[in-house]
């Protein structure tokens, strides 16, 4: 039993990990594929062609729209059909360039064969050009362009590159079944990624609720040969928070408004490293991902994942997996702590697509809010150290300041206080929208550039 | 027992008064010099303390209105032009009149006419919801019904229809002090000039959506056809991303693009007579039809 975790706070969700035993499948294309431009953190990215042009498997059709932005590929080969607003999961409207899907050519220079490259490049700006031309953001949940994330600021020096196979979210399995079937590729993505923050110190933290994964990636590293190391950690969520993964690896603390990489940290999810693989050994852009569709009210045998086209609709993959089950009162996209609620299932998938998850209505629906009786199990539940209770008081009288003194603006958005309160008070609605105001109320006042 | 009572009086009083002899001196040594006026126009103001006015209250709004040059950019909301003459008066500056104004929802997507297409069961507020997706009806662009705005309304002139999942305004009670719109995330609510005996023509929706998608939505929407610019002899009306605008300043309260709008989405109230929409539709043919002969 490992007892490696973050210090305080975190939760025991039932980690339900329905799906562990379905092998990935590849998705067939649909006819029609939608490519959003806003799948990444960041400015959304700007359309590189225009309405009829014809386009190949991972050919450029969007470039970044910022600093913080990413290319986007065409998924498949075909005719641009359309560029224009398209509602996205949550409703919104966001600019997506529709493909009519005529087949599966690749652009030229792309290697598609299995055969595992285990020689990296030793020029550091080439591997940081390859991963920013193929697009590659993070896939942990908040797809920040990882190019940027590789190339700290000038001064600071990685100590530390922590890859994040926590997979702390009950339910989900993608990264579990990418470290079963992808092993020596996430250690070489992982050894790429280390050459370019200068050769420092290399951990991938795994729950132990996935032996078999622990097991196979420390066969991998084995037999490669990098200084590769792999850690199991105490299953709690959120592990797979930065913050937290770094204070249970490292044992340090992230300050206040602070960047990992002020304790030396770089915090990388497995799936990343294995889009860094691809990226800077195949010359792949990052057009794929793995996709979890499992719940509480879909049979196990119904389970799948898939290994996904982004632009590909959620209702077609759910229709081709088989249907939006009896009895799902809510669908959602992520895991069920962290996670969107599905509001349009015909949403396109984006990079970061992780799970189509069907929750019975007794599992999902939410108490009737109550008063606060002080219990403090946010408090004790919050892996921030901050305490929930307090900044929703805060809220509803609208006290910026306090918030701040109080660091709304360090709430990760967890949802442990929510999980914890015995009141079913909407803590984290509410928190979240503090942390809002606090971040503009620090924003307001940093010195403009 | 008598003496101490008499003494603990005298020692206090005394006390009191060395203290308040030295609190006079000291007051008038440091003494903050202000400007009389700056109560004189407080006192005049309502005291409401809304902010509607755009200053952090009724002092504030005094403080800076005796130091501005002028009025142009002093507006009391609630108290109005009468509120403001009396203003001018004390600071011996010229008024600037402004039309009175009152809030109006640019939202008319009814629960009849814009159907749920999932449950909301998070927090009941409008920020949170914004926050978290479109909303549940098909509209991305319509009221979310939780009231913030109802909630940000000091002077209780909104509130929530249930028949209509909308906030109604009470026009009377209406200040336009603006409170309502900074609430709105889905910045529904407009100041607009309240019109001849109140009389006044407006889009109720903000849908962007083309056409198709946004009659899909709610009957009520503006699917931007552009029938009510083409009606409009007086240019009033605009048309942008979909959406028709009717500008205030321009209107001359004709009612025919109400009369035209094919979904309603154009609403006119305070008017004496009720709309007779056949009426007005034949006399728009009318008037095509002369143009076209000409």
């Amino acid at each position: 039993m490992s007892k490696i975790t973050f210090a305080i706070g975190g939760v025991h969700p039932d980690d339900a990990k329905l799906a562990r035993g379905c092998a990935i499948e590849v998705l067939p294309l649909p006819q029609t594929m939608y490519v959003s431009m806003a799948q990444h953190l960041g400015a959304p990215a700007k359309p590189l062609v225009a309405v009829g042009d014809k386009v190949k498997t991972g050919q450029v059709i969007a470039e970044p729209g910022g600093f913080i932005s990413a290319f986007v590929h065409s998924p498949a080969s075909g005719t641009v059909k359309s560029i224009g607003p398209r509602k996205d999961l949550a409703g919104n409207n966001a600019t997506h360039i529709e493909i009519a899907v005529e087949g599966d050519e690749w652009v030229e220079g792309v290697d598609l064969s299995d055969t595992l490259v285990t020689e990296i490049p030793e020029d550091r700006q080439f591997i940081l050009d390859r991963i920013k031309a193929c697009g590659v953001v993070g896939l942990g949940g908040a797809t920040f362009p990882t190019h940027v994330k590789l190339n700290p600021a000038p001064g600071s020096v990685a100590e530390c590159l922590i890859l994040n196979g926590a997979e702390c979210e009950p339910y989900l399995t993608s990264d579990f079944r990418i470290m079963l079937e992808r092993t020596k590729e996430i250690v070489v993505g992982a050894a790429i990624m280390q050459k370019v923050l200068g050769g420092c110190r290399t951990v991938i933290g795994i729950e132990e609720n996935k032996p078999e994964a622990i097991e196979a990636m420390q066969k991998a590293v084995a037999e490669l040969p990098y200084k590769v190391e792999i850690l199991p950690l105490k299953k709690k969520y959120p592990q797979g928070g930065e913050k937290q993964l770094i204070q249970a690896v490292m044992h340090r603390e992230v300050g206040s408004g602070g960047l990992p990489i002020s304790v030396g940290a770089v915090v990388q999810n497995v799936a990343t490293s294995l889009a860094v693989y691809e990226a800077v050994q195949k010359n792949k852009p990052l057009i794929t991902n793995t996709l979890t569709i499992t719940g509480n009210c879909l049979p196990v045998e119904k389970m799948h994942n898939y290994l996904f086209r982004i632009g590909m609709p959620l209702s077609y993959i759910a229709e081709y997996a088989g249907g939006v089950p009896e009895g799902a009162a809510k669908l959602i996209s992520g895991g069920p702590m962290m996670g969107r609620a599905i509001a349009n299932l015909d949403a396109a998938t984006v990079k970061g697509s992780s799970s189509i998850l069907y929750l019975s209505e007794e599992s999902t629906k939410r108490g009737q809010e109550s008063l606060c009786i002080r219990c403090g199990r946010c408090s004790e539940a919050c892996p921030m150290g901050l305490e929930p209770f307090l900044l929703n008081r805060l809220y509803k009288v609208g006290d910026v300041e306090a918030l701040e003194a109080n660091a709304a603006q360090d709430c990760i958005e967890c949802g442990c206080c929510l999980y914890s309160c015995p009141a079913y008070i909407p803590l984290l609605d509410r928190v979240r929208q503090a942390k809002g105001m606090a971040m503009a109320a620090i924003r307001a006042r940093a010195p403009k550039k | 027992m008598n003496s101490i009572v008499i003494w603990t009086i005298v020692i206090l009083a005394g006390l009191g008064l060395v203290l308040a002899v030295v609190l006079f001196f000291i007051a008038e040594k440091f003494k903050v010099e202000e400007d009389p006026r700056i109560e004189q126009i407080e006192k005049t103001l309502p005291g409401a303390n809304c902010g509607g006015c755009g200053y952090a209250g009724c002092h504030a709004f005094a403080d800076s209105a005796v130091k501005a040059s002028d009025l142009s950019a002093h507006f009391c909301p609630v108290g109005g032009n009468e509120v403001m003459k009396k203003v001018a008066e004390i600071l011996g500056y010229a008024m600037v009149e402004k039309a009175p104004q009152v809030a109006v929802l640019r939202c008319n997507g009814t629960c009849e006419a814009r159907p749920k297409t999932n449950t909301y069961d998070g927090d009941v507020s409008c920020r949170v919801k914004a926050a978290l997706y479109s909303g549940d009806t098909a509209c991305p662009f319509g009221c979310l019904g939780c009231g913030d705005c109802v909630d940000a309304c000091e002077f209780g002139a909104l509130s929530m229809d249930p028949a209509t999942g909308l906030p109604v305004l009470d026009e009377n009670k209406c200040v336009a002090c603006g409170n309502c719109v900074k609430a709105c995330p889905k910045k529904l609510i407009e100041l607009r000039p309240k019109g001849p005996r109140g009389m006044r023509e407006a889009v109720l929706c903000r849908n962007e959506d083309k056409g198709p998608a946004a009659k899909k939505a709610c009957a009520n929407a503006c699917i931007g056809c552009g029938i009510c610019v083409k009606t409009c002899t007086h240019e009033a009306i605009s048309l942008e991303n979909n959406l028709a605008y009717i500008d205030p300043a321009k209107c001359k309260l004709c009612r025919e693009c109400e009369a035209m709008c094919p979904t309603g989405a154009i609403h006119g109230v305070n008017f004496p007579k009720e709309l007779d929409r056949e009426g007005i539709k034949a006399r728009v043919a009318n008037r095509k039809k002369e143009v076209s002969n000409e």
